[in-house]
């Protein structure tokens, strides 16, 4: 037989792909250039971007980072031959007032306070950010951070948040020996007893005969000098804090099978939800005193942190409600199975799930929370907002729009965005399913 | 020989309503009425004693005294001698305009920009990016102050508009001022006017409805009806004979022309805004916190509504689209028939909680002196009167009724699109 071969016995080398298809060129053909509607709406785009860049980066880059008034960087601006309204910005001003804008009036000497707090503020979230990197025992730093961040940015006698806290263990005693003695429940309403009479009546003349045999703590901070991005964080963090356990409470109300405690609960969180929050902050700033028994009067910081907790409490009952949704029904079951009570399973099984599963959506309610601490400008307080109104006001600065507010702005961003990238991730770490 | 067939009968005991679990929940409900209602009684006690106090018994009675003070965007007719419920109306009237308004520039922007962020093309994905970060992380106080203090800045005042080489000029062929004070825009005049419909009569709500409006609103949904039922036609000739008639034309038609000539038929003209004195008169007027406000919030809204479209569309399984492709239909019936039904059903609740918000976020009008419901009621009324308890719950009580209907639109709409299940 002949040797007719049509059958390749070796392959053919190897050859690189077209020049057009890969690297920056290929790149740019399939995303940028794939076809004539395409193309124009990418040299629309880029025409955009750089009318932008060629009307901000001039902006930016103007040398008034040492002028102490805005007639001065109009000066310094019409020196260098730029006229008209966008010609540069007048960084002067943040030079000026960035300490104003970050602590507001806190005593310069104290400053150290609110940036410990806000370092150690980290080292409270770790047990919940970095769950797998930190020991367990850090928890228990987080159940007191609240309580020593109030105190350190407050100061005063350190007896008073240490009796507060004397609160929770004193319950808890309680209802270890009397559910031991006795039941569960009966415990569970003596400690709720227990620590109530402590923080009504016992707890105000053991401060203050504990302060005056040892004077120990920092000296105290009026809350009319608390301002700018510190106050927005101390009552956004403040009011986060405390929400979480009453919404922990309000969410299991909500889905609780005893219909009169269902309704309450109902009822408080779609009152909440349903009006703005600047009316709970009109509430705040007018009517609280009034509900309050007479000659009750705290300041207002205080007022304000108390609706921005219920407020968050309500949308935080919310996102817990939607965990404990998403738990799919065999974990209730299982956990009955093992002939669990309510609480244990609530403890050991239901909640640790539920609530990781809803700490995306909790960091979601800080960043709205931080967000609407500006809403405290329209009360009155001194914000970065109320701040910025108070500098436009001042005759040196009288005029300035953009720099300011693009700098509150900035700093807003850098917050919000690095919060919600961390949520996503978070998102992503924690999903078990496919 | 006895059988215990029988239970031994339990008696009731005290200790049963704390260890018998069919008790126990009745004990639960009762201590927690109990806890609830004191602390209600506490409440309402301490206001009563405080109110004793400072000499305000709870009244409802100022809103029927005269308020006193102007209000310079409105709806309705309304004087500084009108009652404070008339004031609290118009703000009324004013926070559902800035509403409206908003929910339907956001949801424009918000659709245009979340299916521009799935584009194909990477720079205009990444711009709509930009914008969408830009704006969520921000606060939305923080815009509407910024937007207010930018057209107070830069926007010329009316005076620029004067003389012979005037330093501003009038937009869009002379027909659109902008001015710091705020927007004066054409207005729709008819010199065959049918008249206004009074409502109300002479009490405090009472306004007016434009005859003509009223008249164009007929024709055009009575158009929008008559076009659908050429579209069932067709659909029915399509069915039996497999060839469809072309209708366009005819739907179009039926919608436009009625209205084209009720427009005719009342000699419809525009009424230019035009510089007497320093301001412009005539023209539909909007103040610059209007317009600040409007702006902030769709611009705010839109960002969120943009993702809402981009999650639903891009949740609709890529096996849809090869499924829909496999029977033979183009991209564009793809999307219509296929994936945006789909998606509506997942963007639609989630899109109504957005006009919620963007609702309840109008209450920041007060901050730029929009006078809405806010404004007028908890705002002004409630300085003047000094009545805090009556105004926030007055006020309180209306945004839950806003709130609660709207919730109710989408309850009701949720039923209707809920997929039936085996």
């Amino acid at each position: 037989m002949a040797d007719l071969s049509y059958v390749r016995t070796e392959m053919l080398a190897e050859r690189a792909p077209p020049a057009t298809s890969v690297g920056f060129v290929g790149w740019a053909r399939a995303n940028l250039f794939s076809g004539p509607f395409n193309s124009i709406l990418t040299i629309i785009s880029l025409l955009f971007i750089f009318m932008v860049l060629k009307g901000l980066l001039p902006w930016v880059f103007s040398p008034t980072w040492s002028a102490t008034s805005l007639a001065e960087c109009r000066e310094i601006l019409h020196e260098m031959g730029r006229e008209g309204h966008f010609s540069g910005a007048c960084w002067g001003v943040i030079r000026e007032r960035w300490v104003q804008l970050f602590f507001g009036f806190y005593p310069t000497e104290h400053y150290w306070r609110p940036i410990v707090v806000f370092i150690l503020l980290f080292v409270a979230l770790a047990p919940v950010l970095f769950a797998e990197r930190v020991p367990k025992k850090l928890i228990w730093f987080s159940a007191v951070y609240p309580f020593l961040m109030i105190w350190m940015l407050w100061g005063g006698a350190i007896w008073s948040p240490l009796a507060a806290m004397a609160g929770f263990v004193i319950a808890y005693y309680v209802y270890k020996a009397v559910s031991v003695a006795a039941s569960e429940v009966l415990g569970l309403i003596a400690s709720v007893a227990a620590a109530i009479i402590w923080w009504l009546f016992l707890m105000g003349p053991v401060v203050s005969g504990l302060s005056s045999i040892l004077p120990i703590g920092l000296e105290a901070v009026n809350s009319r000098n608390f301002g700018g991005f510190l106050l927005s964080i101390t009552i956004g963090v403040i009011a986060i804090g405390f929400s979480l356990p009453i919404g922990i409470v309000l969410a299991l109300g909500r889905q609780s099978d005893l219909p009169l405690v269902k309704y309450i609960c109902v009822g408080f969180i779609e009152f909440i939800r349903g009006v703005p929050l600047i009316t709970l902050l009109f509430v705040a700033s007018t009517l609280l005193n009034i509900f309050l028994p007479p000659g009750t009067n705290f300041d207002i910081i205080l007022r304000v942190i108390i609706m921005a907790t219920l407020f968050s409490a309500a949308y935080m009952a919310e996102t817990i409600r939607g965990g404990l949704a998403a738990l799919p029904k065999g974990q209730y079951e299982g956990a009955d199975s093992l002939g669990l009570n309510y609480w244990q399973s609530q403890r050991l099984i239901i909640m640790p799930q539920a609530l990781k599963i809803s700490i995306p959506g909790i960091v979601g309610n800080f960043i709205g929370l931080f967000k609407d601490t500006v809403l405290v400008s329209i009360i009155g307080l001194l914000d970065p907002l109320g701040l910025s109104t108070a500098i436009r006001a001042d005759a040196a600065w009288n005029g300035i729009v953009w720099e300011l507010y693009g700098f509150i702005a900035l700093i807003f961003f850098i917050f919000c965005f690095g919060m919600s990238r961390y949520s996503m991730y978070l998102e992503r770490k924690l999903k078990t399913s496919h | 020989m006895t059988t215990l067939t029988d239970p031994p009968r339990e008696s009731f005991r005290l200790s049963m309503l704390i260890y018998d679990t069919r008790y126990r929940s009745i004990t639960f409900q009762i201590i927690a009425l109990i806890a609830f209602l004191t602390l209600i009684g506490w409440i309402i006690n301490n206001t009563a004693q405080n109110l004793a106090d400072l000499g305000k018994e709870p009244s409802f009675r100022f809103l029927s005294e005269p308020a006193g003070y102007d209000i310079n965007q409105r709806l309705i007719d309304y004087t500084s001698q009108s009652t404070h419920l008339r004031a609290a109306f118009v703000g009324l009237l004013n926070t559902l305009l800035v509403a409206v308004m908003g929910c339907a520039l956001a949801t424009v922007l918000g659709v245009f920009i979340g299916v521009l962020r799935l584009s194909k093309n990477w720079v205009v994905s990444r711009i709509m990016t930009v914008y969408v970060e830009m704006f969520r992380n921000v606060p939305v106080l923080l815009w509407i102050v910024l937007i207010m203090a930018i057209m107070i800045e830069t926007l010329p005042a009316p005076r620029a508009f004067k003389g012979d080489s005037p330093d501003a000029t009038m937009k869009l062929f002379d027909t659109i001022a902008l001015t710091n004070r705020g927007a004066y825009a054409p207005e729709p005049l008819f010199t065959r006017s049918l008249g206004d419909l009074h409502l109300f009569g002479q009490s405090s709500l009472n306004f007016n409805i434009s005859l003509d409006l009223l008249v164009l609103l007929v024709v055009f949904f009575g158009g929008l009806f008559v076009s659908r039922k050429i579209k069932t036609r067709a659909d029915k000739i399509q069915e039996s004979t497999g060839e469809r008639p072309t209708t366009w034309y005819l739907r179009l038609g039926v919608v436009v022309v009625p209205i084209i000539i009720v427009l005719i038929a009342l000699g419809f003209h525009l009424g230019y805004p035009e510089l007497k004195g320093f301001n412009f008169k005539g023209g539909t007027y909007m103040r610059n916190s209007l317009i600040a406000l409007w702006l902030a919030l769709s611009l705010y809204t839109a960002a969120f509504i943009a993702e809402i479209v981009r999650a639903g569309i891009l949740a609709i399984s890529h096996g849809q689209t090869e499924a829909a492709g496999a029977l033979g239909l183009r991209p564009g019936r793809i999307m219509n028939l296929v994936v945006l039904p789909q998606a509506l059903r997942i963007i639609i609740p989630p899109l109504i909680s957005q006009y919620l918000n963007l609702t309840k976020n109008s209450s920041l009008a007060i901050a730029v002196g929009y006078m809405d419901i806010t404004g007028t009621l908890g705002g002004i009324t409630l300085n003047q009167t000094g009545r805090e308890l009556e105004t926030l719950l007055l006020l309180m009580l209306i945004y839950l009724c806003i709130s609660l209907s709207i919730s109710m639109v989408m309850n009701w709409y949720n039923k209707r699109v809920a997929l039936v299940e085996r």
